[in-house]
């Protein structure tokens, strides 16, 4: 599945409110099928909270969001078929700490997809294997390494088929040496022509995979672009001095 | 010492009650306990607040309270029982009854603990996967919650097999109650039959204590 232009989740006019402070301001974004965007911007300035509004890990006080042109539902049981539909990768893994990898990967699948036992562990496997830890399989997340256990976490949202895929952060909690591993399989999944919103700060994997850079900073979309537009040449001043902060080292 | 051999047979009749109290009122606790937490931490309003009502009761209400409402109001009064043919079988369920009514308040408030030291991180994880939240109670944060808490849930069950002692009140005849009658009939010897009860007791609740804490080492989960 390539990029076709044809919108997969569109937010209209979505404003959201943490007490006084306005955490998303008026964002309108499409996001077409098979498309890798990556949102990047200063902390604090509504990445995150607008990646977790998309499978409704927050919810919004005004607007509206569409996933395949159907509104996200409010709760129940409607709600957790529409994010079984939505893999999520976190900043911090949150593998299930009590299980084990196989186990991890093989949850969702059998309980939400009714997959049979055995032909989920046997698809597991086959992701575990893509995202290079199949020989990790039976081991407790905590004995694997912080690259290993995101790559774990991406192979457990793969396993629910996902028609889009959100990154909070997948790197900002690891070692510099793990960084690349998980930046690789991220890579590889937007090849295949995955629908990915990412939040990220890592310009590499923004320059290689993304087709659009989202610039986000105090709540708003302040500027949006092609990777290579955004990098060399920003429109606006306040993502000059975003940049110029964090290419300075 | 003489006494306490002279009664061995109504001394273990009545430990074997106490124990047979104990381990049902104790399933039940868990299982009651189980469902109140889950009401606790709900995100239905009218759930919490029922179970919040129903622990906040019964935590507060003395247990000897607890189980003369069962044995004279809910028995006696309203007259409702589980047989009345057989007073020792109906004793003994009004007594589970009450020791479960009661202890599964400290079991739900044990395990509301535990839940508070499951990560944020692993309910939105398995809400991401499209876990509804019953699912994400069962399958995810209760067995979390549950081996963070094996040691202070093993404190609740060594007073739980204390508590069966006021059961006392409510005339069924567990070891404490045997106690009582040998106190009465041999007054010379009130320091050894003590002395040889609490004993009983501890062998009781000692290897709990330790089978608990040796649980809690062994499915500690690693983070």
């Amino acid at each position: 599945m390539k990029y076709s232009g044809e919108p997969l989740v569109v937010l209209e006019n979505v404003n959201k409110y943490f007490g006084d402070l306005h955490v998303l301001k008026d964002i309108d974004l499409a996001v077409g099928r098979g498309e890798v965007v990556v949102v990047i911007g200063p902390s604090g300035g509504g990445k995150s909270t607008l990646c977790r509004t998309i499978n409704r890990l927050e919810t919004i006080d005004s607007g509206k969001i569409t996933l395949d042109g159907l509104p996200l539902p409010q709760e129940g049981r409607a709600l957790a078929r529409l994010r079984s539909e939505v893999g999520m990768v976190f900043q911090s893994f949150n593998l299930f700490a009590h299980k084990t990898i196989l186990q991890n990967v093989t949850l969702g699948p059998v309980k939400v997809r009714k997959v049979p036992k055995a032909q989920a562990e046997q698809e597991a496997m086959a992701l575990l294997e893509r995202v290079g830890i199949a020989s990790q399989a039976g081991k407790y997340p905590a004995q694997l390494s912080g690259g290993q256990q995101q790559r774990a976490a991406i192979a457990r949202a793969l396993a629910m088929r996902p028609k889009l895929m959100l990154f909070d952060e997948p790197t900002s909690a690891l070692d510099p040496e793990m960084v690349a591993e998980v930046l690789e399989v991220m890579t590889d999944l937007a090849r295949e022509g995955m629908t990915m919103i990412v939040v990220t700060h890592e310009m590499g994997f923004a320059r290689s995979a993304a087709r659009r850079v989202v610039f986000m900073a105090d709540g708003q979309i302040v500027e949006e672009s092609t990777p290579e537009e955004f990098f060399t040449e920003p429109r606006t001043e306040r993502a000059r001095d975003f940049l110029s902060k964090i290419l300075r080292h | 010492m003489s006494a306490l051999i002279e009664n061995f047979d109504a001394i273990i009749a009545g430990f074997w009650s106490t124990i047979r109290l104990a381990a049902m009122s104790a399933v039940l606790s868990l299982l009651l306990g189980t469902l109140l937490v889950a009401l606790r931490v709900s995100p239905v309003p009218v759930l919490r607040g029922m179970g919040t009502l129903y622990v906040t009761i019964l935590r507060n209400t003395p247990l000897t309270l607890v189980l003369l409402f069962c044995a004279l109001g809910i028995s006696n009064t309203l007259q409702l029982n589980f047989d009345v043919e057989d007073p020792a079988f109906n004793g003994y369920w009004l007594a589970v009854l009450g020791l479960t009514a009661y202890t599964s308040t400290f079991v739900c408030e044990t395990l509301r603990a535990g839940v508070n030291t499951v990560p944020m991180g692993q309910a939105e994880a398995s809400r991401a996967i499209g876990l509804t939240f019953a699912q994400s109670m069962r399958m995810v944060i209760l067995p979390q919650a549950f081996r963070a808490v094996i040691a202070p849930l093993g404190s609740v069950l060594i007073a739980l097999i204390k508590n069966t002692t006021v059961v006392i009140v409510a005339g069924y005849a567990e070891a404490a109650f045997v106690m009582k009658d040998m106190l009465y009939e041999s007054a010379g010897t009130v320091v050894m039959v003590f002395l040889g009860f609490a004993a009983g007791y501890m062998i009781l609740t000692l290897p709990v204590g330790y089978l608990t804490g040796w649980l809690a080492r062994r499915l500690a989960v690693r983070r």
